[in-house]
């Protein structure tokens, strides 16, 4: 849910249910990372309610687009920590089974 | 004002800005720059777009067995790896036993004590199999079913109930509901499945480790039970964490601020209780300390104590040595690809509520 102002969409607060520090830290460095971001900054109301206020101050842009943006910018890093995660593992285990052989070896 | 190679600032703000000093009495530069404008007054864009972060992305795995890895994550921020970490914990789901039906209890084990047992034994069942029970009404796709009844008998030796015992029934429960049957209908049970689970996966869904102590029956004690798993995360309950735990730690760099020799470097040689330094032979008697294990360092800081101006520890504040360890339901690869897609789709969940 987002509280802005009717007149000034540069400025807003997103209001996010179930979310907790682990989507709103991320979001916060992604936003930090966009030239048209004034201000960010998240905070956890009340520590017994699963709800986290993320407020966006931009330059000029509406607030809504530069954090919908900072969130497609976090899916894209996601999948491509996946796609290397992925390949890493997979070579890892092309070398490996070389060395299980051998273990094999030793134990006939 | 982007300039290719990184950054060109001085070197000491490169230091503050890259990594984190571990000095005698405290660390320092511990904040960082969260702001990427930090150093726009000085031509010096430090901010990280995706192109920028896919470029330098990368990940090196050191060790990789069915229930443990360890990789080095280069490259991304403190929040995003602590993200990865905090969904392993407590938000990728898992199967674990639930609810509880006690036909006999006669143990000294008291029913909720013994649930609550039986509640955190690991199982090996893939959870993206199953759905999440809605409604109360347990079928194939949501609940997996186990029996246990294990009897002492009288004047025989006390006997231990393990986990391996623990008996899975792909046709769903056996107990029947205490309702009054009416004739004709078959018997209601407290599942309701539409098909038998024996083909849901390539193994039976029985127990991770068939080792695990439930408990200790004495001659004549005997209990009976039927246990249903459901699938939940570890935020609910830490019996649906797929990990034991999982954990990251910066890696640490370890720097001679001046040449070390002969009888300094045998001291600081046999001050590292983690044998961080070595010695290297210059010859004719001569011996110089060198930084051969950086990685063993467990930031005890007894080389800087009492002086730290022969060695510097720090943190290279964007390198990870992460460590996860899986409880056994799914190998701990996957687990780390299930977590960042979790992020992902919480993502798309705002992306979509915001529209």
């Amino acid at each position: 849910m987002e509280h802005g102002s009717l007149t000034d969409s540069s400025a807003s607060t997103f209001s996010i249910m179930e979310e907790d520090h682990t989507l709103a830290n991320s979001v916060r460095f992604v936003l930090n990372q966009d030239p048209r971001v004034a201000f960010c900054g998240y905070s956890i109301p009340h520590p017994a309610d699963n709800k986290v206020n993320i407020r966006v101050q931009t330059t000029g842009d509406p607030a809504k687009d530069v954090m919908k943006d900072a969130l497609q910018d976090l899916m894209v890093m996601g999948q491509h920590v996946r796609g290397t995660f992925d390949k890493a593992v997979a070579d890892f285990k092309s070398k490996m089974p070389a060395e299980q052989m051998d273990v094999d070896v030793n134990q006939q | 004002m982007e300039n290719p190679g990184g950054s060109s600032l001085p070197a000491f703000l490169e230091l503050q800005r890259t990594r984190v000093l571990c000095k005698a009495d405290a660390p320092t530069h511990t904040e960082g720059f969260q702001y990427s404008g930090a150093f726009a007054a000085m031509g010096v864009d430090t901010s990280v777009s995706v192109e920028k972060f896919c470029s330098n992305f990368k990940i090196e795995i050191n060790r990789l067995t069915e229930e443990d890895m360890e990789f080095d994550m280069i490259g991304v921020d403190a929040s995003i790896a602590n993200a990865f970490r905090r969904i392993l914990i407590s938000e990728v789901p898992t199967m674990a036993i639930e609810k509880v039906f006690m036909v006999d209890n006669t143990s000294v084990i008291a029913d909720e004590v013994l649930s609550h047992r039986l509640g955190l034994i690991p199982l090996d069942a893939d959870p993206r199999l199953f759905e999440y029970i809605s409604d109360d009404v347990p079928n194939e796709r949501n609940t997996i079913v186990y029996k246990l009844h294990v009897s002492c008998e009288k004047g025989s030796q006390r006997l231990t109930v393990k986990s391996g015992q623990l008996e899975w029934l792909p046709e769903g429960s056996q107990l029947t509901m205490a309702s009054p049957a009416q004739s004709g209908d078959n018997q209601r049970t407290y599942t309701s499945f539409g098909q038998s689970q024996q083909n849901t996966s390539e193994r039976p869904l029985g127990v991770k480790y068939k080792d695990i102590t439930i408990a200790r029956l004495g001659p004549g004690q005997a209990i009976e039970l039927e246990a249903h798993a459901v699938k939940g995360v570890g935020k609910v309950h830490a019996k649906w964490s797929p990990v034991a735990t999982a954990w990251y730690r910066m890696l640490p760099e370890v720097v001679l601020l001046k040449e070390i020799k002969d009888g300094d470097a045998e001291e600081l040689v046999k001050k590292c209780p983690v044998n961080v330094f070595d010695i290297e032979d210059l010859g004719n008697g001569k011996k110089r300390a060198v930084v051969a294990k950086p990685r063993a360092c467990t930031l005890c800081r007894e080389c800087v104590r009492p002086t730290d101006d022969q060695v510097e520890l720090r943190r290279v504040r964007d390198h990870f040595i992460f460590t996860i360890e899986s409880t056994g339901a799914l190998p701990p690869e996957v687990l780390f690809t299930e977590a960042v897609k979790i992020l992902e789709e919480k993502c798309e969940r705002v992306i979509s509520e915001l529209s």
